[in-house]
């Protein structure tokens, strides 16, 4: 019934009119808007994806707890802390098993053209598990042999084509830190930030191919829950318990913690949200020029209006709806644009960059801010909408 | 017709000055005058002498600085902008220049003025509309816009869209001084064909001398001051 009354009390639509009869104006405030859009749509998209991208691994780990040393920084930079806090952990009533897992990098050489590169190299022990992929254990269980190695199909190609030649059956040894390796397994964990490229080994092996590495020490320390047990209260009693040689977390917070690393300490965030925010600019620069053009072009028109006795709220109404119009025309294509460019994105770098709702809705906020913002600042021409000047 | 209280516009010893200081000008001097409901009435002067200012402040578009002026009744000296402002819906305002809105189809133009009137529902005020249209003889040019218009016939759109919100009072400012004579003659009649069947009183400045006629009611104005009639 109220629509139905708002649809019998409306009345001509002068700001779609007022846009739409001037083709090339608005044309030129939509390319705008879709461009800033598409400009804060990528170094988000982009920002987000790198801080996602440093977490790939992490977010696969089968753990509810994670022990780490407090030296370690972040994924690039992990201190060993002794096994045993691990084998002290299981004494915890809630705790149902644990895996210790080494992490560092090693010179892989590509065994096409036999030039060496760094790769993150994960050590465990393969009868305890270490991702949630139900897969991975079977994959896993190759690892018993000596000198065997599960390479990530998602490493950037440098490595060389290490799965293609797999998956054709072929034979692929390579050398890994100066000693031979055969790859038994592909899987699928992705290139972060500070790793290009991911091999999973056993840890026996991973003492071998890195031999100054203490045999007693591990980097990371996996911890599984009975089900329904409280995390934060394990948390709480293990690091009570346990030396200050380790530091206890939760998984999210370890994701958290690695994130939280590329936010605070590296100056991408701030690069990418400035990028973001030129774009903003950029865009309140064009629409302020094409509504205040507009509006200055029809003040007669306005003034017009006024004499009639159209009061200024009105008036003022109609700048604000073409701006809101400007906005949802400039946004449609921006965000086509951006969903294109992530995949192109994903598919040339392999980084996660994804349209988040999150970020979808952000971005229309912003758009919507920034037309509103620039209709308010065209309103104030609008006073200089005199009537008695049109005599 | 002569009952005081019944009248459409009172004016009694209304000054206007424009400027400061050594610059201010006197440009109306002491205006008295009456217009009843259905007159129409014409204004006549040289450029320059207050007819338009006149005009402006009738139309509730300017500030009355000193003196008395009532349209239907409600008195416009101190009156607040938001007064103004709804009294002008009352007022049907034809300018020099048409002053159409350029984006607007002809049909829409005549229903930016029906769109002041309250009550009507969205069909009904654009029927009006087309009506209106009808009434000034464009039919069968309601979909095109004001650019595609001739002088005349863009003069006759600004008539429909002023009638359309159906004022008590229409001001119009030299409405035939962009049109050629036999054009200027059919709009003045027209105008006054159209005004008298809404009973809505009209005032009318022009130079034209061709138009006089149409007029119940002469007035003179030079310097600022209304002569008396002839």
């Amino acid at each position: 019934m109220k629509l139905k009354n708002f649809f019998e009390k409306r009345k001509i639509p002068l700001a779609w009119l007022l846009l739409t009869r001037q083709p090339l104006r608005i044309l030129v405030a939509i390319a705008g808007i879709a461009f800033a859009g598409i400009l804060m749509f990528m170094q988000l998209g982009f920002r987000d994806g790198l801080f996602d991208a440093s977490v790939t691994v992490h977010k696969l780990f089968n753990a509810d707890l994670v022990l780490i040393s407090p030296r370690s920084k972040s994924s690039i930079s992990m201190s060993g802390f002794p096994r045993r806090r691990l084998i002290q952990a299981m004494a915890h009533k809630d705790v149902i098993g644990t895996t210790a897992v080494n992490w560092n990098f090693l010179l892989w050489r590509n065994p096409e053209n036999l030039s060496t590169r760094s790769i993150l190299a994960l050590g465990f022990e393969p009868s305890k598990p270490l991702l949630i992929d139900s897969d991975f254990q079977i994959k896993a269980e190759t690892l018993k042999n000596k000198g065997r190695v599960l390479f990530d199909d998602l490493s950037r190609d440098e490595f060389g084509p290490i799965s293609s030649w797999f998956k054709n059956g072929r034979i692929v040894e390579t050398e890994v830190g100066g000693k031979r390796v055969r790859v038994s397994g592909i899987v699928s964990l992705g290139p972060s930030f500070g790793a290009d490229g991911n091999l999973i080994t056993s840890r026996e092996t991973y003492l071998e191919l890195s031999p100054g590495n203490p045999q007693g020490s591990i980097e990371i320390g996996l911890v599984r829950l009975k089900k329904g047990a409280d995390t934060a209260k394990v948390v709480r009693s293990l690091d009570l318990s346990l030396p200050s040689d380790v530091k206890v977390m939760s998984l999210n917070s370890f994701i958290d913690f690695e994130k939280n690393y590329w936010k605070s300490s590296t100056s991408i965030g701030f690069i990418f949200t400035l990028g973001a925010a030129m774009g903003f600019i950029v865009g309140c620069v064009i629409v302020y020029q094409i509504l205040y053009s507009d509006v200055s072009d029809h003040l007669p028109e306005y003034a017009t209006l006024m004499a009639m006795g159209y009061n200024l709220r009105s008036l003022l109404g109609v700048v604000a709806r073409e701006g809101f119009i400007l906005s949802i025309m400039g946004y449609i294509p921006a965000y086509i644009s951006g969903q294109a460019l992530y995949s192109l994105v994903r598919s040339s770098t392999k980084l996660p960059v994804e349209m988040s709702f999150s970020r979808a809705l952000i971005i229309f906020c912003l758009i919507l801010f920034m037309c509103m913002g620039s209709a308010l600042a065209a309103m104030k021409k609008l006073a200089d909408a005199d009537p008695a000047e049109i005599f | 017709m002569n009952n005081i209280n019944n009248n459409t516009l009172k004016i009694v010893d209304l000054n206007h000055w424009f400027g400061h200081g050594e610059m201010k000008r006197h440009v109306l001097q002491s205006i008295s005058m009456e217009i009843f409901p259905g007159e129409v009435v014409l204004l006549t002067g040289p450029s320059g002498c207050g007819k338009t200012t006149l005009l402006t402040l009738i139309g509730a578009l300017r500030k009355v600085q000193n003196g008395e002026l009532k349209v239907f009744g409600k008195q416009l000296y101190g009156a607040s902008r938001k007064t103004r402002q709804k009294l002008r819906k009352n007022i049907g305002m034809i300018f020099q220049g048409h002053n159409l809105l350029r984006c607007l189809t002809a049909e829409q133009n005549v229903q930016m003025g029906a769109d002041l009137l309250n009550g009507f529902s969205y069909k009904a005020r654009r029927a009006q509309s087309r009506e209106w249209l009808r009434a000034v003889g464009l039919e069968d040019h309601m979909s095109k816009l004001p650019h595609d218009l001739s002088g005349g016939q863009k003069q006759r759109v600004a008539i429909a869209r002023a009638l359309a919100a159906r004022p008590k009072l229409l001001l119009a400012d030299e409405p035939t001084s962009a049109l050629d004579s036999s054009t200027g003659r059919e709009i003045v009649d027209l105008l006054k064909k159209l005004a008298l069947e809404q009973s809505c009183s009209v005032l009318m400045v022009t130079h034209d001398p061709r138009i006089l006629d149409v007029a119940d009611r002469l007035l003179r104005m030079e310097d600022g001051q209304l002569l008396p009639s002839v």
